[in-house]
């Protein structure tokens, strides 16, 4: 699904690389989960996959099912498939939930050349998804994540993946700010959505997510590099032993 | 003094002869008083202060040289049930004017010729009133020549919003001069679109009595016109004033609003949304007035700039002594779509009361890196995403609309608008 090959990458505006060869290959139907200290290069793989400005690539290659995805615009890669749920999701005032998945679902399918979902579907479908991450019409109605709790946010980023369909998700740091309960509902969420063809890239800090999203692939990342590989077992060392043990393994 | 340099450039007429001669006893008391004034405070120059960020030449020099044709092809509140009134190139369309239960329209060309009119204790009073402590004598020239308006005498809460859509053909100036009479406990709702002349200088004068509630939105559009315009209002107690418009075209428009507060627990808004593009210069001039305790009074302008395009805000809150419990919100805010374009603000307030809350902010910025990329990664192409940033960024001054259905035209409007450049 997503091949990503010694991927060298540094921020624009000053001379600090961040991510320093990462090797990665997510196959399709599988969940991989990457954890890693602050400052490892998580969420910079994140926003480099799904197309932030600010970032460049100075060696290396991302390709999505064989495509070469980082000469691509942000909106491109989402209508090929790629999905980023935020760590902290924007506020956009005055424009309403629902006009803003409306505007992208139908924003992909023309990019794909598919015809516009009509506004009766459209609004079907959607109830029938908000219903399920017990995501009401208020919620529906008001102005995209305004007023939000953390856990709403996080239930409309899972609402808008629902509703976008994409093939490779990536889960920002999903769980952070959630309390169990939230976090049960958004795991719940993302686990409606697995199939043997949709992958997944999970990242955190807690096995605690992992817990509720099962992993079948842990990588452990550090100072821009993935430095270790292995099953949901890897999670459960993390947490127990803390990062230093893997740090020291490599040094 | 000001009036000095007017030998020297053409200057316009601050006075009709003839339009005096046919006027009846109060329009005549009216007018020549009004042309009195404006000669006293002469035409306003370019080193007027109040004058700085935008120049008056354009609405003081004697011709008329633009090509402004706009045959309108909005059609914005033509679905709803409306009281409808046209002005074409400066004059209203209709010898009778529609009937409508709790007002009466009349056209002030019918009512200035009558020796007595309930528009006297009105017309031209506003305006006076709104020359301290700052002269604008171009709507005293205005109250002096004006020979077109609409006079609404509201007596109830009128149903249908009363709409007047104005078109014009080309080169002509429109001098126009309305008033609104809003009866205590009484309600209307006015609405306005179009462009009057290649030039305009509109007036409108609305007094609301005890408990009364004046609802105004105005469309401003049109290519190379230049437009100035003067709303002057006079609230009495527990009323209400709620005056929106949206701007998206023209060249020059300079929207001056003049309110007092002079009954207790009145409230005032008085909001404006502007996307300009190119040689387009746009200016809010807002005064406000607390004579009277226990007041609101919001302003909340919002400006997307691009190409050059020019936004002006001067914003001032005056509380008199004994205005207590005054609550005073203004915020102006510019969203510059390039480096090209430029916002001027002027934030003032002024207070001799000491109970009172006053809140002002002005900003300038561009669009939001991290919202345009939100969006982007949700697969909205980079042009919509502005386009959903920038409704997001005039959504607080649309949201003063206080008719939901209207607002929602508005923001119709604007989202069409946007979609089309």
């Amino acid at each position: 699904m997503l091949k990503i090959k010694n991927l060298h990458v540094k921020l624009e505006e000053e001379d600090k690389q961040i991510l320093k060869g990462v090797n990665l290959s997510l196959e399709p139907g599988k969940v991989h989960a990457i954890m890693g200290p602050n400052g490892s290069g998580k969420s910079t793989l994140s926003y480099v996959l799904s197309g932030k400005d600010g970032y460049e690539v100075t060696e290396g290659s991302a390709q999505l099912e064989g495509v070469d995805i980082l000469d691509m615009e942000a909106e491109e890669r989402a209508a090929a498939g790629l999905f980023l749920a935020f760590q902290y999701p924007v506020e956009i005032p005055g424009v309403g939930n629902m006009t803003f998945l409306r505007t992208a679902v139908n924003a992909q399918r023309k990019l794909r050349g598919e015809e516009e979902m009509s506004a009766g579907e459209f609004l079907k479908v959607v109830r029938a998804k908000a219903e399920d991450l017990k995501i009401d019409a208020d919620m529906l109605k008001r102005p995209v994540n305004v007023g939000f709790s953390g856990g709403e946010k996080k239930r409309n980023e899972i609402l808008q993946m629902a509703m976008l369909e994409p093939k490779m998700c990536i889960l920002d740091e999903t769980d952070s700010g959630l309390d169990v309960d939230a976090m049960k509902l958004v795991a719940q969420g993302v686990n409606a959505l697995r199939d043997d063809k949709r992958t997944f890239l999970v990242i955190t800090h807690y096995q605690r997510l992992l817990d509720h999203i099962k992993p079948d692939v842990v990588h452990i990342m550090a100072n821009g590099r993935i430095i270790k590989t292995g099953g949901p077992e890897l999670a459960l060392e993390v947490e127990n032993n803390g990062y230093a043990d893997l740090l020291e393994e490599i040094a | 003094m000001a009036a000095s340099s007017q030998t020297t450039s053409p200057t316009r007429a601050l006075r009709d002869a003839d339009l005096i001669d046919g006027s009846g006893a109060w329009a005549k008391e009216a007018r020549l008083t009004a042309s009195d004034r404006a000669q006293a405070a002469g035409l306003p120059q370019r080193r007027d202060e109040y004058w700085k960020y935008t120049r008056p030449d354009a609405f003081v020099q004697a011709d008329v040289t633009l090509q402004a044709s706009l045959r309108s092809g909005l059609n914005l509140f033509d679905q709803r049930n409306i009281i409808s009134v046209a002005f074409e190139d400066g004059k209203i369309q209709a010898a009778v004017l529609p009937n409508a239960a709790q007002c009466t329209l009349e056209s002030l060309a019918s009512a200035s010729v009558l020796d007595l009119h309930w528009a006297r204790d009105v017309y031209g009073r506003l305006e006076e009133a709104g020359q301290n402590p700052i002269k604008r004598s171009l709507a005293a020239v205005n109250t002096a020549v004006a020979r077109e308006g609409l006079l609404v005498n509201v007596t109830g809460a009128v149903e249908a919003p009363i709409h007047i859509h104005a078109t014009s053909s080309g080169q002509s100036d429109a001098i126009i001069h309305h008033v609104i009479k809003v009866a205590a406990g009484a309600e209307v709702t006015l609405i306005e679109t179009g462009q009057y002349g290649a030039r305009s200088n509109i007036v409108l004068e609305v007094d609301v009595a005890d408990a009364g509630r004046f609802h105004h939105i105005r469309v401003q559009d049109g290519n190379e016109r230049h437009m100035l315009t003067h709303i002057f209002g006079r609230i009495g107690a527990e009323a209400s004033f709620k005056s929106f418009t949206l701007t998206a075209g023209g060249q020059l428009t300079r929207n001056e609003c003049v309110l007092q507060l002079l009954g207790d627990d009145a409230s005032v808004s008085v909001a404006g949304a502007c996307l300009g593009d190119g040689g387009f210069h746009h200016d809010d001039t807002v005064f406000i007035t607390h004579d009277a305790v226990n007041c609101e009074s919001r302003q909340v302008f919002k400006k997307v700039l691009r190409n050059g395009a020019v936004g002006v805000f001067q914003g001032k809150i005056l509380v008199k002594a004994g205005a207590q419990k005054t609550d005073g919100y203004q915020i102006s805010q510019s969203l510059l779509l390039d480096d090209d374009s430029q916002f001027l603000a002027k934030p003032e307030l002024e207070i001799y009361a000491d109970d009172v809350a006053c809140s002002h902010g002005s900003t300038s910025g561009a669009i939001d890196a991290q919202a345009l990329f939100y969006l982007r990664s949700r697969g909205v192409p980079e042009a919509k995403a502005v386009d959903l940033l920038t409704l997001s960024f005039v959504a607080e001054a649309i949201e003063e609309i206080e008719d939901e259905d209207l607002a929602q035209d508005i923001l119709d409007h604007l989202t069409e608008t946007l979609s089309a450049r």
